[in-house]
């Protein structure tokens, strides 16, 4: 299943793609599911969306979609069946917090 | 002390030099000819993201690491090859060995070591791929790989003094480290609220070397630890001779920090951040007093560099081509250091952004770049 993903502008330059990019991932299709295949597409990402050691989100990082804060959603539970099909974009973002 | 003045070889307009500067919101490379009179910048790298540290290994110029963080996204390194062109991503695992352990926060409680950035790093004096890295938490790392792994030396962190260290206003930041050039095994770090620590067996072992700080706020005038050294600096000519800012205090060691006295003499502040010595003369040193813990400029608005010709105690006041009046900015720990061309080059990085530099060994400055974000970190390197 192809995912979509909007990254902050901090990590899409960080990974030199674009803001969205496209994830094939398998099912199940969860927040941890994509984010290893992310992190698996562009290793770079590694620990700036979960922490390298704990896998947990780190604290400023925001997880959006269907205009719901998933961010406190387990990771390990299913996304919403729309971006579970690629119709919506999982977005992720920094907390607006700091300068 | 008298002076050992060592030969060296005089400017010669083919040198390159270049400025490594880490800021708030990226990195920059600036480079001038031998006379260092015009300069170029190249600009911003990692923009966005604070740079708290870049620097060249002082065997392979061509070698860069930089230490890119934030707190969203937490810390990248990065690596150049080809003295900054490209970069690319290595490693960004710093993991801490078991146990873990903790330390003390701010109000005494304990809390466990947690990594948070990378404050420092400093590249082997002689093999590229070997560098270490200093930590808030405090800890130190090291990779022989050229940053593609990372491994701690745990004998620091895992010190008897550990779990009573404490976070200077900064946090708990190990954001020194010093190198013996005479290649004998022993490094220095030094660490905020903790004090400084000597390994003479490569990082393996470590022990407090504070005798002779005295801090405010410490009950016991001979505490081990606790105190808040803000920069430490080696005599390269002499390198049992080091120099320190501490918070307050400026001070010296002559016995590899066995021992340490105050030098602070007729200095308008004994607060300050930075500390840099001169390349050829031992017993020349510069340090930028700030006027206080609580009001971190420099006294009476006036940006004055100071400097001993004497091992300290006595200070002459640097300032034609400083800005002498309202000027209220601050100089950072890492954002100053001494090239060694003849005379040496001096120069350091503001909180306001701007780059003073000096190619007179310190009598007139001029300001360089401007309108920079704030400055963290200043590295000069011969190319």
């Amino acid at each position: 299943m192809s995912i979509r993903v909007i990254l902050p502008p901090h990590l899409s330059r960080l990974a030199n793609v674009p803001k969205e990019v496209s994830l094939a991932v398998a099912q199940p299709i969860t927040m941890s599911s994509v984010l290893d295949v992310l992190e698996e597409y562009y290793p770079v990402l590694k620990g700036t969306i979960r922490d390298g050691n704990t896998l947990e989100r780190r604290p400023y990082v925001r997880f959006f979609a269907l205009e719901t804060d998933l961010s406190n959603q387990g990771l390990a539970e299913p996304l919403p069946e729309l971006v579970a099909r690629g119709e919506e974009p999982l977005i992720i973002l920094g907390a607006m917090a700091g300068g | 002390m008298p002076l050992q003045v060592i030969s060296h070889p005089e400017v010669k307009s083919v040198t390159t030099v270049r400025l490594l500067i880490g800021t708030k919101k990226g990195a920059f490379i600036a480079t001038s000819e031998g006379r260092r009179q015009s300069w170029s910048l190249k600009g911003p790298l990692f923009g966005g993201w604070e740079v708290y540290h870049i620097k060249g290994s002082p065997v392979d110029p061509a070698r860069i690491y930089a230490s890119q963080s934030n707190e969203w996204f937490g810390q990248i390194v990065q690596r150049s090859d080809d003295g900054g062109e490209n970069f690319y991503a290595v490693d960004n695992q710093f993991s801490y060995q078991d146990p873990v352990g903790s330390h003390l926060y701010y109000d005494g409680s304990e809390r466990g070591f947690e990594f948070k950035r990378i404050w420092h790093f400093e590249p082997d004096l002689e093999d590229p791929d070997l560098v270490y890295a200093g930590a808030e938490d405090a800890a130190i790392f090291r990779s022989s790989d050229g940053a593609k792994s990372w491994g701690e030396l745990p004998g620091l962190r895992g010190h008897t003094t550990g779990k009573s260290w404490q976070p200077g206003a900064g946090g708990l930041c190990l954001h020194t480290i010093v190198i013996d050039p005479r290649l004998n095994g022993r490094i220095f770090g030094a660490i905020s609220a903790a004090g400084v620590f000597r390994s003479d067996d490569l990082g393996s072992n470590w022990r407090p070397v504070n005798r002779g700080l005295k801090s405010d706020g410490i009950p016991d005038p001979d505490a081990e630890v606790g105190h808040c050294v803000h920069r430490i600096a080696i005599d390269p000519n002499r390198p049992d001779t080091l120099y320190m800012q501490k918070h307050w205090d400026v001070m010296r060691s002559d016995d590899a920090g066995e021992s340490w006295y105050e030098i602070s003499g007729d200095l308008p502040s004994d607060f300050g951040f930075v500390v840099a010595l001169h390349p050829h003369q031992s017993g020349t040193a510069y340090v930028i007093p700030i006027s206080s813990d609580y009001e971190h400029f420099p006294p009476q608005g006036m940006l004055r560099v100071y400097r001993t010709t004497t091992g300290g105690d006595h200070w002459d006041p640097l300032t034609k081509g400083l800005p002498q009046v309202n000027c209220y900015v601050n100089v950072l720990r890492d954002a100053m250091d001494v090239d060694d061309l003849d005379p040496c080059g001096i120069y350091f990085g503001t909180t306001s952004g701007e780059i003073y530099a000096s190619s007179d060994s310190g009598d007139s400055w001029q300001s360089i770049f401007s309108g920079l974000p704030a400055v963290y970190s200043v590295e000069v390197q011969r190319i």
